[in-house]
């Protein structure tokens, strides 16, 4: 049914950059994705939606092979990854902020930033970086949990900008966060997007994943249900409160 | 106060052997501490690897005619390996379980290595004598004698603890293993290979074992039950200092020798009991440890 949906859009422009077909992942016995399918052209921020427990945070790992078995497809550029480790998969241009933020509290804030290893040119310089979040340098020493809740999410957001990885899948950026943070983080996604990212974003709250995103994917069950441009938005309203339940 | 002077003159000899003692407790317990954090495996062979660090000094002595200086970077890389093959074929078979089960597993190898060594130089210990040129630090201070081999024993733990120290508080690669004791699943979807971190984390643990394997060989005899003789002592050691703390473990085991030596000079009956006795109240007190974090 995804991949259907996918096929009716408008041609897209070549290949898919990231196309995910009939995913299914697996926590010890428990059957968590059941065909999880969607594509993401190049430059494109989209956003994958639904309640919570839907699957969203599980794709995300199932995509950078985090969870413990999955099958189907995953396929980068062309190449396909479902028998991949998450180091190699990181290594072809993937990058993972989770939801839990995973700042380091053994590390400072520099040492967090530079964790992730550079994979390929084209990431951002820490100029760079310390213009898009001048916190981040006014903390430099500051142990890295010892930052709040919404410089932890600029800190785990900025360290995957440097490391050129060209997809960067971003778990529920905006949760718990002051509105006036989560506008930060909604013009951080946009400028990250002029500069030629993709983004594939998980959101509970479609209000702000409207001010960002291209398209929308919807998930219920462990499935992608629907997906909606984000033009189409407005006229789908109805379709996404059953969906999302608000 | 000449009174003092003197008792305190008499007590030296002991409480220096203590905290020589403390520097073997120091070097094996950061290898634990390393290890653990890293692989969540209480590694019960390192008596095992301790004790064969001292036998392949020993071996390359008397069957090549490699001295001791070789032999401290030989042994230590070659028993760092063994560690290497272990984690490989066996130990990273179990990370998925309970830590009772790597527990044992590496109990078992520390039986069946000593068993090996027991069988093919008999229980009894070999000598290894140190090269001469340690008498150069041969210390004297009155009636005081410190054997220059001691001495270096000091100095070569400590400069090895502290580098061990430095290497992961200050480096890059120190940072990536701080960063996978955490939160290793998003350490290695940021691209570091972390099982081959791990195994690498095993072989360096070992190899510091061996390695204070082979700075004990010339002091104590070498035999296949040296180590376990020592690493009762040095697990009670990790306990106090808090399991996976590498400052912790450093400062615990100098600080435990050198309790022990002063309490072999206040009353000796004591000393082998001591550091058991502050397990127990370190355990009913601060569970975590002087240094865990809770
Ligand atoms: N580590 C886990 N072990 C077992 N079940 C899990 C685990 N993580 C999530 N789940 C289950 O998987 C389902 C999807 O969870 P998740 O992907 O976190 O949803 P979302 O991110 O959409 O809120 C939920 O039913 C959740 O209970
Ligand atoms: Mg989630």
């Amino acid at each position: 049914m995804a991949e259907s949906m996918a096929l009716d859009r408008p041609a897209a422009t070549g290949a898919p950059m990231l196309a995910v077909q009939g995913l299914e992942a697996w926590y010890g016995e428990s059957h968590i994705l059941h065909g999880v399918g969607l594509e993401i052209r190049q430059g494109e921020v989209v956003t994958l939606l639904g309640r919570n427990g839907a699957g969203k945070t599980t794709t995300l790992r199932a995509i950078m092979g985090l969870t413990g078995r999955r099958a189907g497809s995953v396929r980068f550029e062309g190449r396909e990854l479902i028998a991949a480790r998450p180091d190699q998969i990181a290594r072809q241009g993937i990058a993972y902020c989770p939801e839990e933020r995973g700042i380091f509290a053994s590390l400072d804030v520099t040492e967090n930033l530079m964790l992730p290893p550079v994979i390929a040119p084209g990431g951002l310089s820490l100029d760079e970086i310390y213009t898009l979040f001048p916190n981040l340098k006014e903390r430099a020493r500051s142990q890295g949990t010892k930052l709040s809740g919404g410089e932890q999410q600029m800190l785990a957001i900025a360290r995957i900008l440097r490391t050129g990885a060209r997809l960067l899948l971003l778990d529920e950026p905006s949760e718990g966060l002051a509105p006036v943070i989560v506008q930060q983080i909604g013009a951080m996604i946009r400028e990250i997007k002029q500069r030629g990212f993709t983004v594939l974003l998980v959101e509970q709250n479609f209000r702000f994943a409207q001010t960002v995103a291209d398209r929308h994917y919807v998930m219920e069950h462990g499935q992608v249900v629907d997906m909606v441009e984000n033009g189409e938005l407005a006229a789908s309203m109805d379709r996404l409160h059953e969906y999302l339940g608000v | 106060m000449e009174d003092l002077l003197f008792e305190l003159q008499l007590a030296m000899p002991q409480v220096i052997l203590g905290v020589i003692n403390g520097a073997f407790y120091a070097l094996l317990s950061l290898g634990l501490a390393v290890i653990f954090g890293m692989l969540n495996v209480i590694n019960f062979a390192h008596g095992a690897q301790f004790m064969m660090g001292a036998f392949v000094a020993w071996m390359l002595l008397a069957f090549l005619g490699i001295g001791y200086w070789p032999a401290l970077i030989l042994a230590p890389l070659i028993v760092g390996l063994v560690g290497v093959l272990m984690e490989r074929l066996m130990i990273s078979r179990l990370y998925k379980l309970d830590h009772l089960y790597g527990l044992l597993l590496t109990f078992g190898c520390a039986l069946v290595i000593e068993g090996l060594f027991r069988n093919n130089f008999g229980s009894s210990g070999q000598r290894y004598t140190p090269p001469r040129e340690f008498q150069a630090l041969n210390l004297e201070i009155g009636d005081f004698f410190l054997p220059g081999y001691r001495v270096w024993v000091l100095i070569a733990a400590t400069a090895v603890c502290l580098a061990t120290w430095l290497v992961i508080e200050k480096t890059k690669i120190g940072s990536y293993l701080r960063a996978a004791t955490e939160r290793p699943q998003l350490v290695q979807a940021f691209g570091i290979n972390v099982p081959l971190m791990m195994t690498l984390t095993y072989g360096a643990g070992v190899a510091l074992a061996a390695f204070a394997g082979v700075l004990a060989a010339p002091i104590y005899s070498v035999h296949p039950a040296m180590g376990a003789n020592f690493i009762i002592t040095v697990f009670a050691v990790v306990v106090i200092g808090g399991m996976g703390s590498i400052a912790g473990s450093i400062v615990t085991g100098f600080l435990l020798g050198f309790l022990q030596g002063v309490t072999e000079v206040v009353y000796p009956p004591f000393s082998q009991t001591v550091v058991f006795v502050i397990m127990a109240i370190v355990l009913l007190t601060r569970p975590a440890g002087l240094f865990g974090r809770a």
